[in-house]
């Protein structure tokens, strides 16, 4: 581009549909908030909006993205390629130009970053980021705010609506002290009125649908939406040990149960957290632990001790990279099996996916729902990408979700029995009198209706099997399952958890070039819905795409589970363990792999 | 196996003793326990609390096996982490007296750091520590509180670990109620649960408890009958309150003394701090209903 401002040009209004941009910096450069700022604001507008970030794994300092897909229609993934690329320092320009579509704008601070001369491919606009940002602010070489300036260059190169993003600057930083704000005005302000139409001669204008009549939205991040949906879901009580990247809802929970009558407790380690969790439920509270892959483990025996016993439980799994300590800030789908079967014994107990932002409040709230009702332990399992992903939604219906959580201490009949076979449990907490006088025994031990021991080989077969059906009566009671796209066709493409986005978008790509594809995003994990057998046997292909490792026998833990059960050998695996979502064209590669199309690809 | 006996019926706002009582124990005749479990029903019965707020709990060993024997609401749970399940039952209700029984396995080894933390948060609860220096229920392996040179099936040549200072390790946990008993004495053990059960905090009660079977004559040095001293600490000579005497008591040469080692009686617990927390957050938000709160919560991220 050229960088002599006197060759006049006419500065061009280009509509678009959507954009991808991507912020790369160092994590204390708030790239973080620049992000949100954008999330939230696209949320307040007729704009859809999805994010992706990484965060770096040590303490301060450090590479970190942040990346936002905006635009108008459904944005179902953070975006294969960026059209935008802002980078602060030379390391951000270096490993992530690569990234930059052909034609895509490169945005640089020109103090830090020295592009290669001779890359031709991009619209390259130098910005002396720094300088300007210290000068707006008056002498503070330290370059705080930078990422104001930067916001303010985006706000005039996408005609954002600045008098929107001054609101959201009020609401995050009116209450600290008079000059922050003021300051955050003052970067903004140098950057959108830079002269950026010297360097780059098109503005970007979303297309207008009209305005935005649907519900009200609101904009968070996955781990937030999780934390909501366990308070909608009448939970008030939980224990928790810090890791990454579950910390976030306990230090949540911790802030707000107790302006809910509740109480959160950081115990001592992982297994004291289940422990006391599990004690609180048995007190008659509903309540919460959770953590990711190293801590899930820590906490196996309590949990088999919760299905024994029968206790109410929800626990949260926000899956990272794996084995060990792994990949602690990665993505991947690799603790499924964990949830359903890592507990020594036969241990049922239920597993549900969240598969976006969104969904983490619902599947939060559902597993609330479900451990009440069948007193029995829930997995919520999201995952690194949900936790921190910001996207938009539809306010929750509050008056029809809330669930008011009720303490039954009420008496109860000379007959009752914790552990009667005739019956679902619902468990007597202590405060409860009963009738006859005999007070219930809660224990891991295998037991008699009464919760005595009985190593009586029939009374075991017996409760087994009680433990065992009151989940394939959740099975039976599970709504129909939903397929996106064809009912039948050529390829069904099955997901779990986080992939709805991308699996959703390679389906609509298949279909627009003429494919007979369908999505289905499974839910219910443990048990899985009655009705998967009938609708596989419409496809003639079934590829289950998973961020986890194919196995020793060449398929991912989803479709190992749905082999076992369906014998069904059209039953294909996609899987990939790389940290990183699935792109588009990687599933499309995996679709076309199962099933070759015969008609050219337009 | 239990012996599932038609229990005799608990009538409401009546404590006694039959009505406590519940499957027959399945120790070995003249385990000391016998006698733990028949001084918490004379405690219990003597304390008068309603039958259906007392929580009885316990870990996994011989001693763990408590709740079975005693009609109140009970918990068997795992191998060393009914503190942390007893602490979420205090702390979820305060209208609850909760009991917890273990042996020296439970409360000094696979459970230790659980009574660190137990004891700095100070929850309200007692913890009855049955120690018998010996994994009994796994026959004969060698415990944290087994004496140098015991022999077991795992140090048949003789322990040569250090043992735990069971009363050291629980001072040092913070607990605001630390004593030590013997099962031999009922009455002094009677003595230590109700002062425990009526001390507001995190209460812990070593008892030492014969096990006759794989560590027989283990405290005949603390029997009179057998020759040994059972010397119990004077307290008009002990401050409760005084910790480095306390800890000084912890260091006396074996059988050392019985009694309250250390009491804290105005440290607040954190079933009240986190009371405390709950009023404040609840006046800050001014009283409003869940509903209210969190729509307000989602209302800000619009």
């Amino acid at each position: 581009m050229p960088e002599d401002s006197s060759t006049q040009k006419a500065v061009r209004e280009e509509h678009i549909r959507d954009a991808v941009i991507r912020l790369a910096g160092n994590s204390q450069d708030g790239i973080q908030s620049i992000g949100g700022f954008l999330a939230r604001l696209a949320g307040r507008s007729a704009q859809e909006v999805m994010t992706y970030m990484t965060i770096p794994a040590t303490i301060s300092g450090g590479p970190s993205i942040f990346q936002v897909r905006m635009g108008t229609g459904e944005v179902l993934s953070a975006g294969d390629e960026a059209d935008f690329l802002l980078a602060f320092y030379q390391h951000s320009y270096e490993n992530h130009i690569g990234f930059l579509k052909e034609g895509g704008v490169l945005l640089y601070d020109s103090d830090h970053v020295e592009p290669d001369e001779n890359d031709n491919r991009f619209v390259k606009v130098g910005v002396p980021i720094s300088a300007l940002t210290v000068e707006a602010l008056g002498g503070s070489s330290r370059e705080k705010g930078k990422n104001l300036f930067a916001l303010g260059l985006l706000a005039r190169i996408f005609k954002l609506d600045v008098a929107k993003l001054r609101e959201i600057f009020k609401e995050r930083f009116g209450s600290k002290a008079e000059d922050v704000l003021r300051n955050v005005n003052l970067a903004f302000d140098a950057g959108f009125s830079y002269p950026i139409d010297n360097v780059l001669d098109r503005y970007y204008n979303f297309q207008q649908e009209g305005e935005y009549e649907g519900p009200q939205q609101v904009t968070m991040d996955g781990n937030t939406a999780l934390t909501l949906g366990l308070i909608a879901g009448g939970v008030r009580h939980g224990a928790g040990y810090p890791i990454t990247p579950w910390s976030t809802i306990m230090e949540m929970l911790r802030q707000q149960l107790p302006k809910y009558n509740g109480v959160f407790v950081q115990a001592e380690d992982e297994l004291a957290a289940a422990a006391m969790a599990i004690g609180f439920s048995y007190a008659g509270h509903l309540a919460v632990t959770g953590s990711s892959g190293p801590g899930i483990s820590l906490k196996m025996e309590s949990l088999g001790w919760a299905t024994m016993a029968e206790i109410p439980l929800v626990v949260v799994n926000i899956q990272r990279g794996g084995p060990s300590t792994g990949l602690p800030t990665n993505v991947e789908q690799s603790d499924l099996l964990q949830a359903i079967y890592g507990s020594h014994g036969d241990c049922p107990r239920v597993v549900i996916a969240a598969q976006n932002v969104e969904d983490c409040f619902y599947s939060a709230r559902e597993a609330c729902e479900i451990a009440r009702k069948y007193s029995v332990p829930v997995f919520v399992l999201s995952d690194m990408s949900l936790a921190s992903r910001i996207e938009a939604f539809d306010e929750p219906d509050l008056e029809a979700l809330m669930i008011e959580p009720t303490l039954d201490t009420e008496d109860r009949s000379a007959d009752f029995k914790p552990y009667d076979l005739e019956r679902i449990t619902r468990h007597a907490p202590p405060g409860a009198w009963i009738e006859g006088g005999v007070f219930p025994q809660v224990t891991g031990l295998e037991h008699d209706e009464s919760g005595h021991p009985s190593a009586n080989p029939q009374m075991h077969a017996k409760m087994m099997r009680k433990r065992r059906e009151k989940i394939q009566k959740l099975a039976d009671e599970l709504p129909a399952s939903q397929i996106y796209g064809d009912e039948e066709g050529e390829v069904l493409v099955v997901g779990w958890g986080s992939t709805w986005g991308p699996i959703r978008e390679t389906v609509i790509r298949e279909r627009d070039r003429g494919r007979r594809v369908g999505h289905l995003q499974i839910r219910h994990l443990n048990p899985l819905p009655n009705d998967l057998g009938e609708i596989f046997a419409r496809f003639e292909k079934i590829l289950v795409v998973e961020m986890n490792d194919e196995g020793l026998y060449g398929q991912g833990q989803l479709a190992t589970l749905l082999r076992a059960r369906y014998c069904n050998p059209a039953i294909q695996s996609l899987c990939k363990t790389d940290g990183l979502t699935f792109k588009i064209k990687e599933i499309m590669r995996g679709v076309e792999a199962v099933s070759p199309s015969h008609a050219p690809s337009k | 196996m239990s012996t599932t006996s038609t229990p005799v019926k608990a009538e409401r706002g009546v404590l006694t003793k039959k009505g406590l009582q519940a499957d027959h124990p399945t120790w070995c005749p003249g385990c000391g326990d016998f006698a733990v479990l028949a001084a918490y029903y004379k405690t219990l019965e003597k304390l008068d609390l309603p039958q259906q707020n007392i929580v009885t709990l316990a870990g996994i060993g011989c001693s763990s096996r408590f709740p079975y024997f005693v009609n109140t609401h009970g918990g068997h749970f795992i191998h060393g982490r009914s503190l942390p399940f007893a602490s979420g039952v205090s702390l979820g209700r305060d209208d609850l007296h909760v009991f917890v029984f273990g042996g020296d396995g439970d409360g000094f080894s696979i459970g230790g750091n659980h009574l660190d933390h137990a004891g700095r948060k100070n929850f309200n609860l007692t913890y009855v520590i049955m120690d018998n220096f010996v994994y009994g229920l796994t026959k004969k392996q060698t415990s944290p509180t087994s004496p140098q040179g015991f022999k077991s099936k795992t140090d048949p040549w003789g322990a040569f670990d250090r043992p735990t200072n069971p009363m050291r390790k629980i001072l040092s946990s913070g607990a605001t109620f630390v004593a030590r008993t013997h099962a031999t004495q009922i009455k002094h053990m009677m003595e230590m649960y109700e002062r425990a059960a009526k001390h507001e905090g995190f209460s812990v009660i070593e008892v030492l408890s014969e096990c006759v079977e794989f560590n027989k004559g283990s405290f005949d040095e603390a029997i009179p009958r057998k020759g040994g001293k059972f010397e119990i600490i004077d307290e008009t000579e002990h401050d409760v309150s005084d910790m480095p005497a306390a800890l000084a008591l912890a260091e006396e040469q074996w059988p050392g003394r019985f009694g309250v080692y250390y009491e804290a009686k105005n440290e607040p617990t954190k079933n009240k701090l986190e009371r405390d927390l709950i009023e404040a957050s609840r006046e800050k938000v001014g009283h409003k209903s869940d509903k209210a709160l969190l729509a307000q919560t989602f209302a800000s991220m619009r």
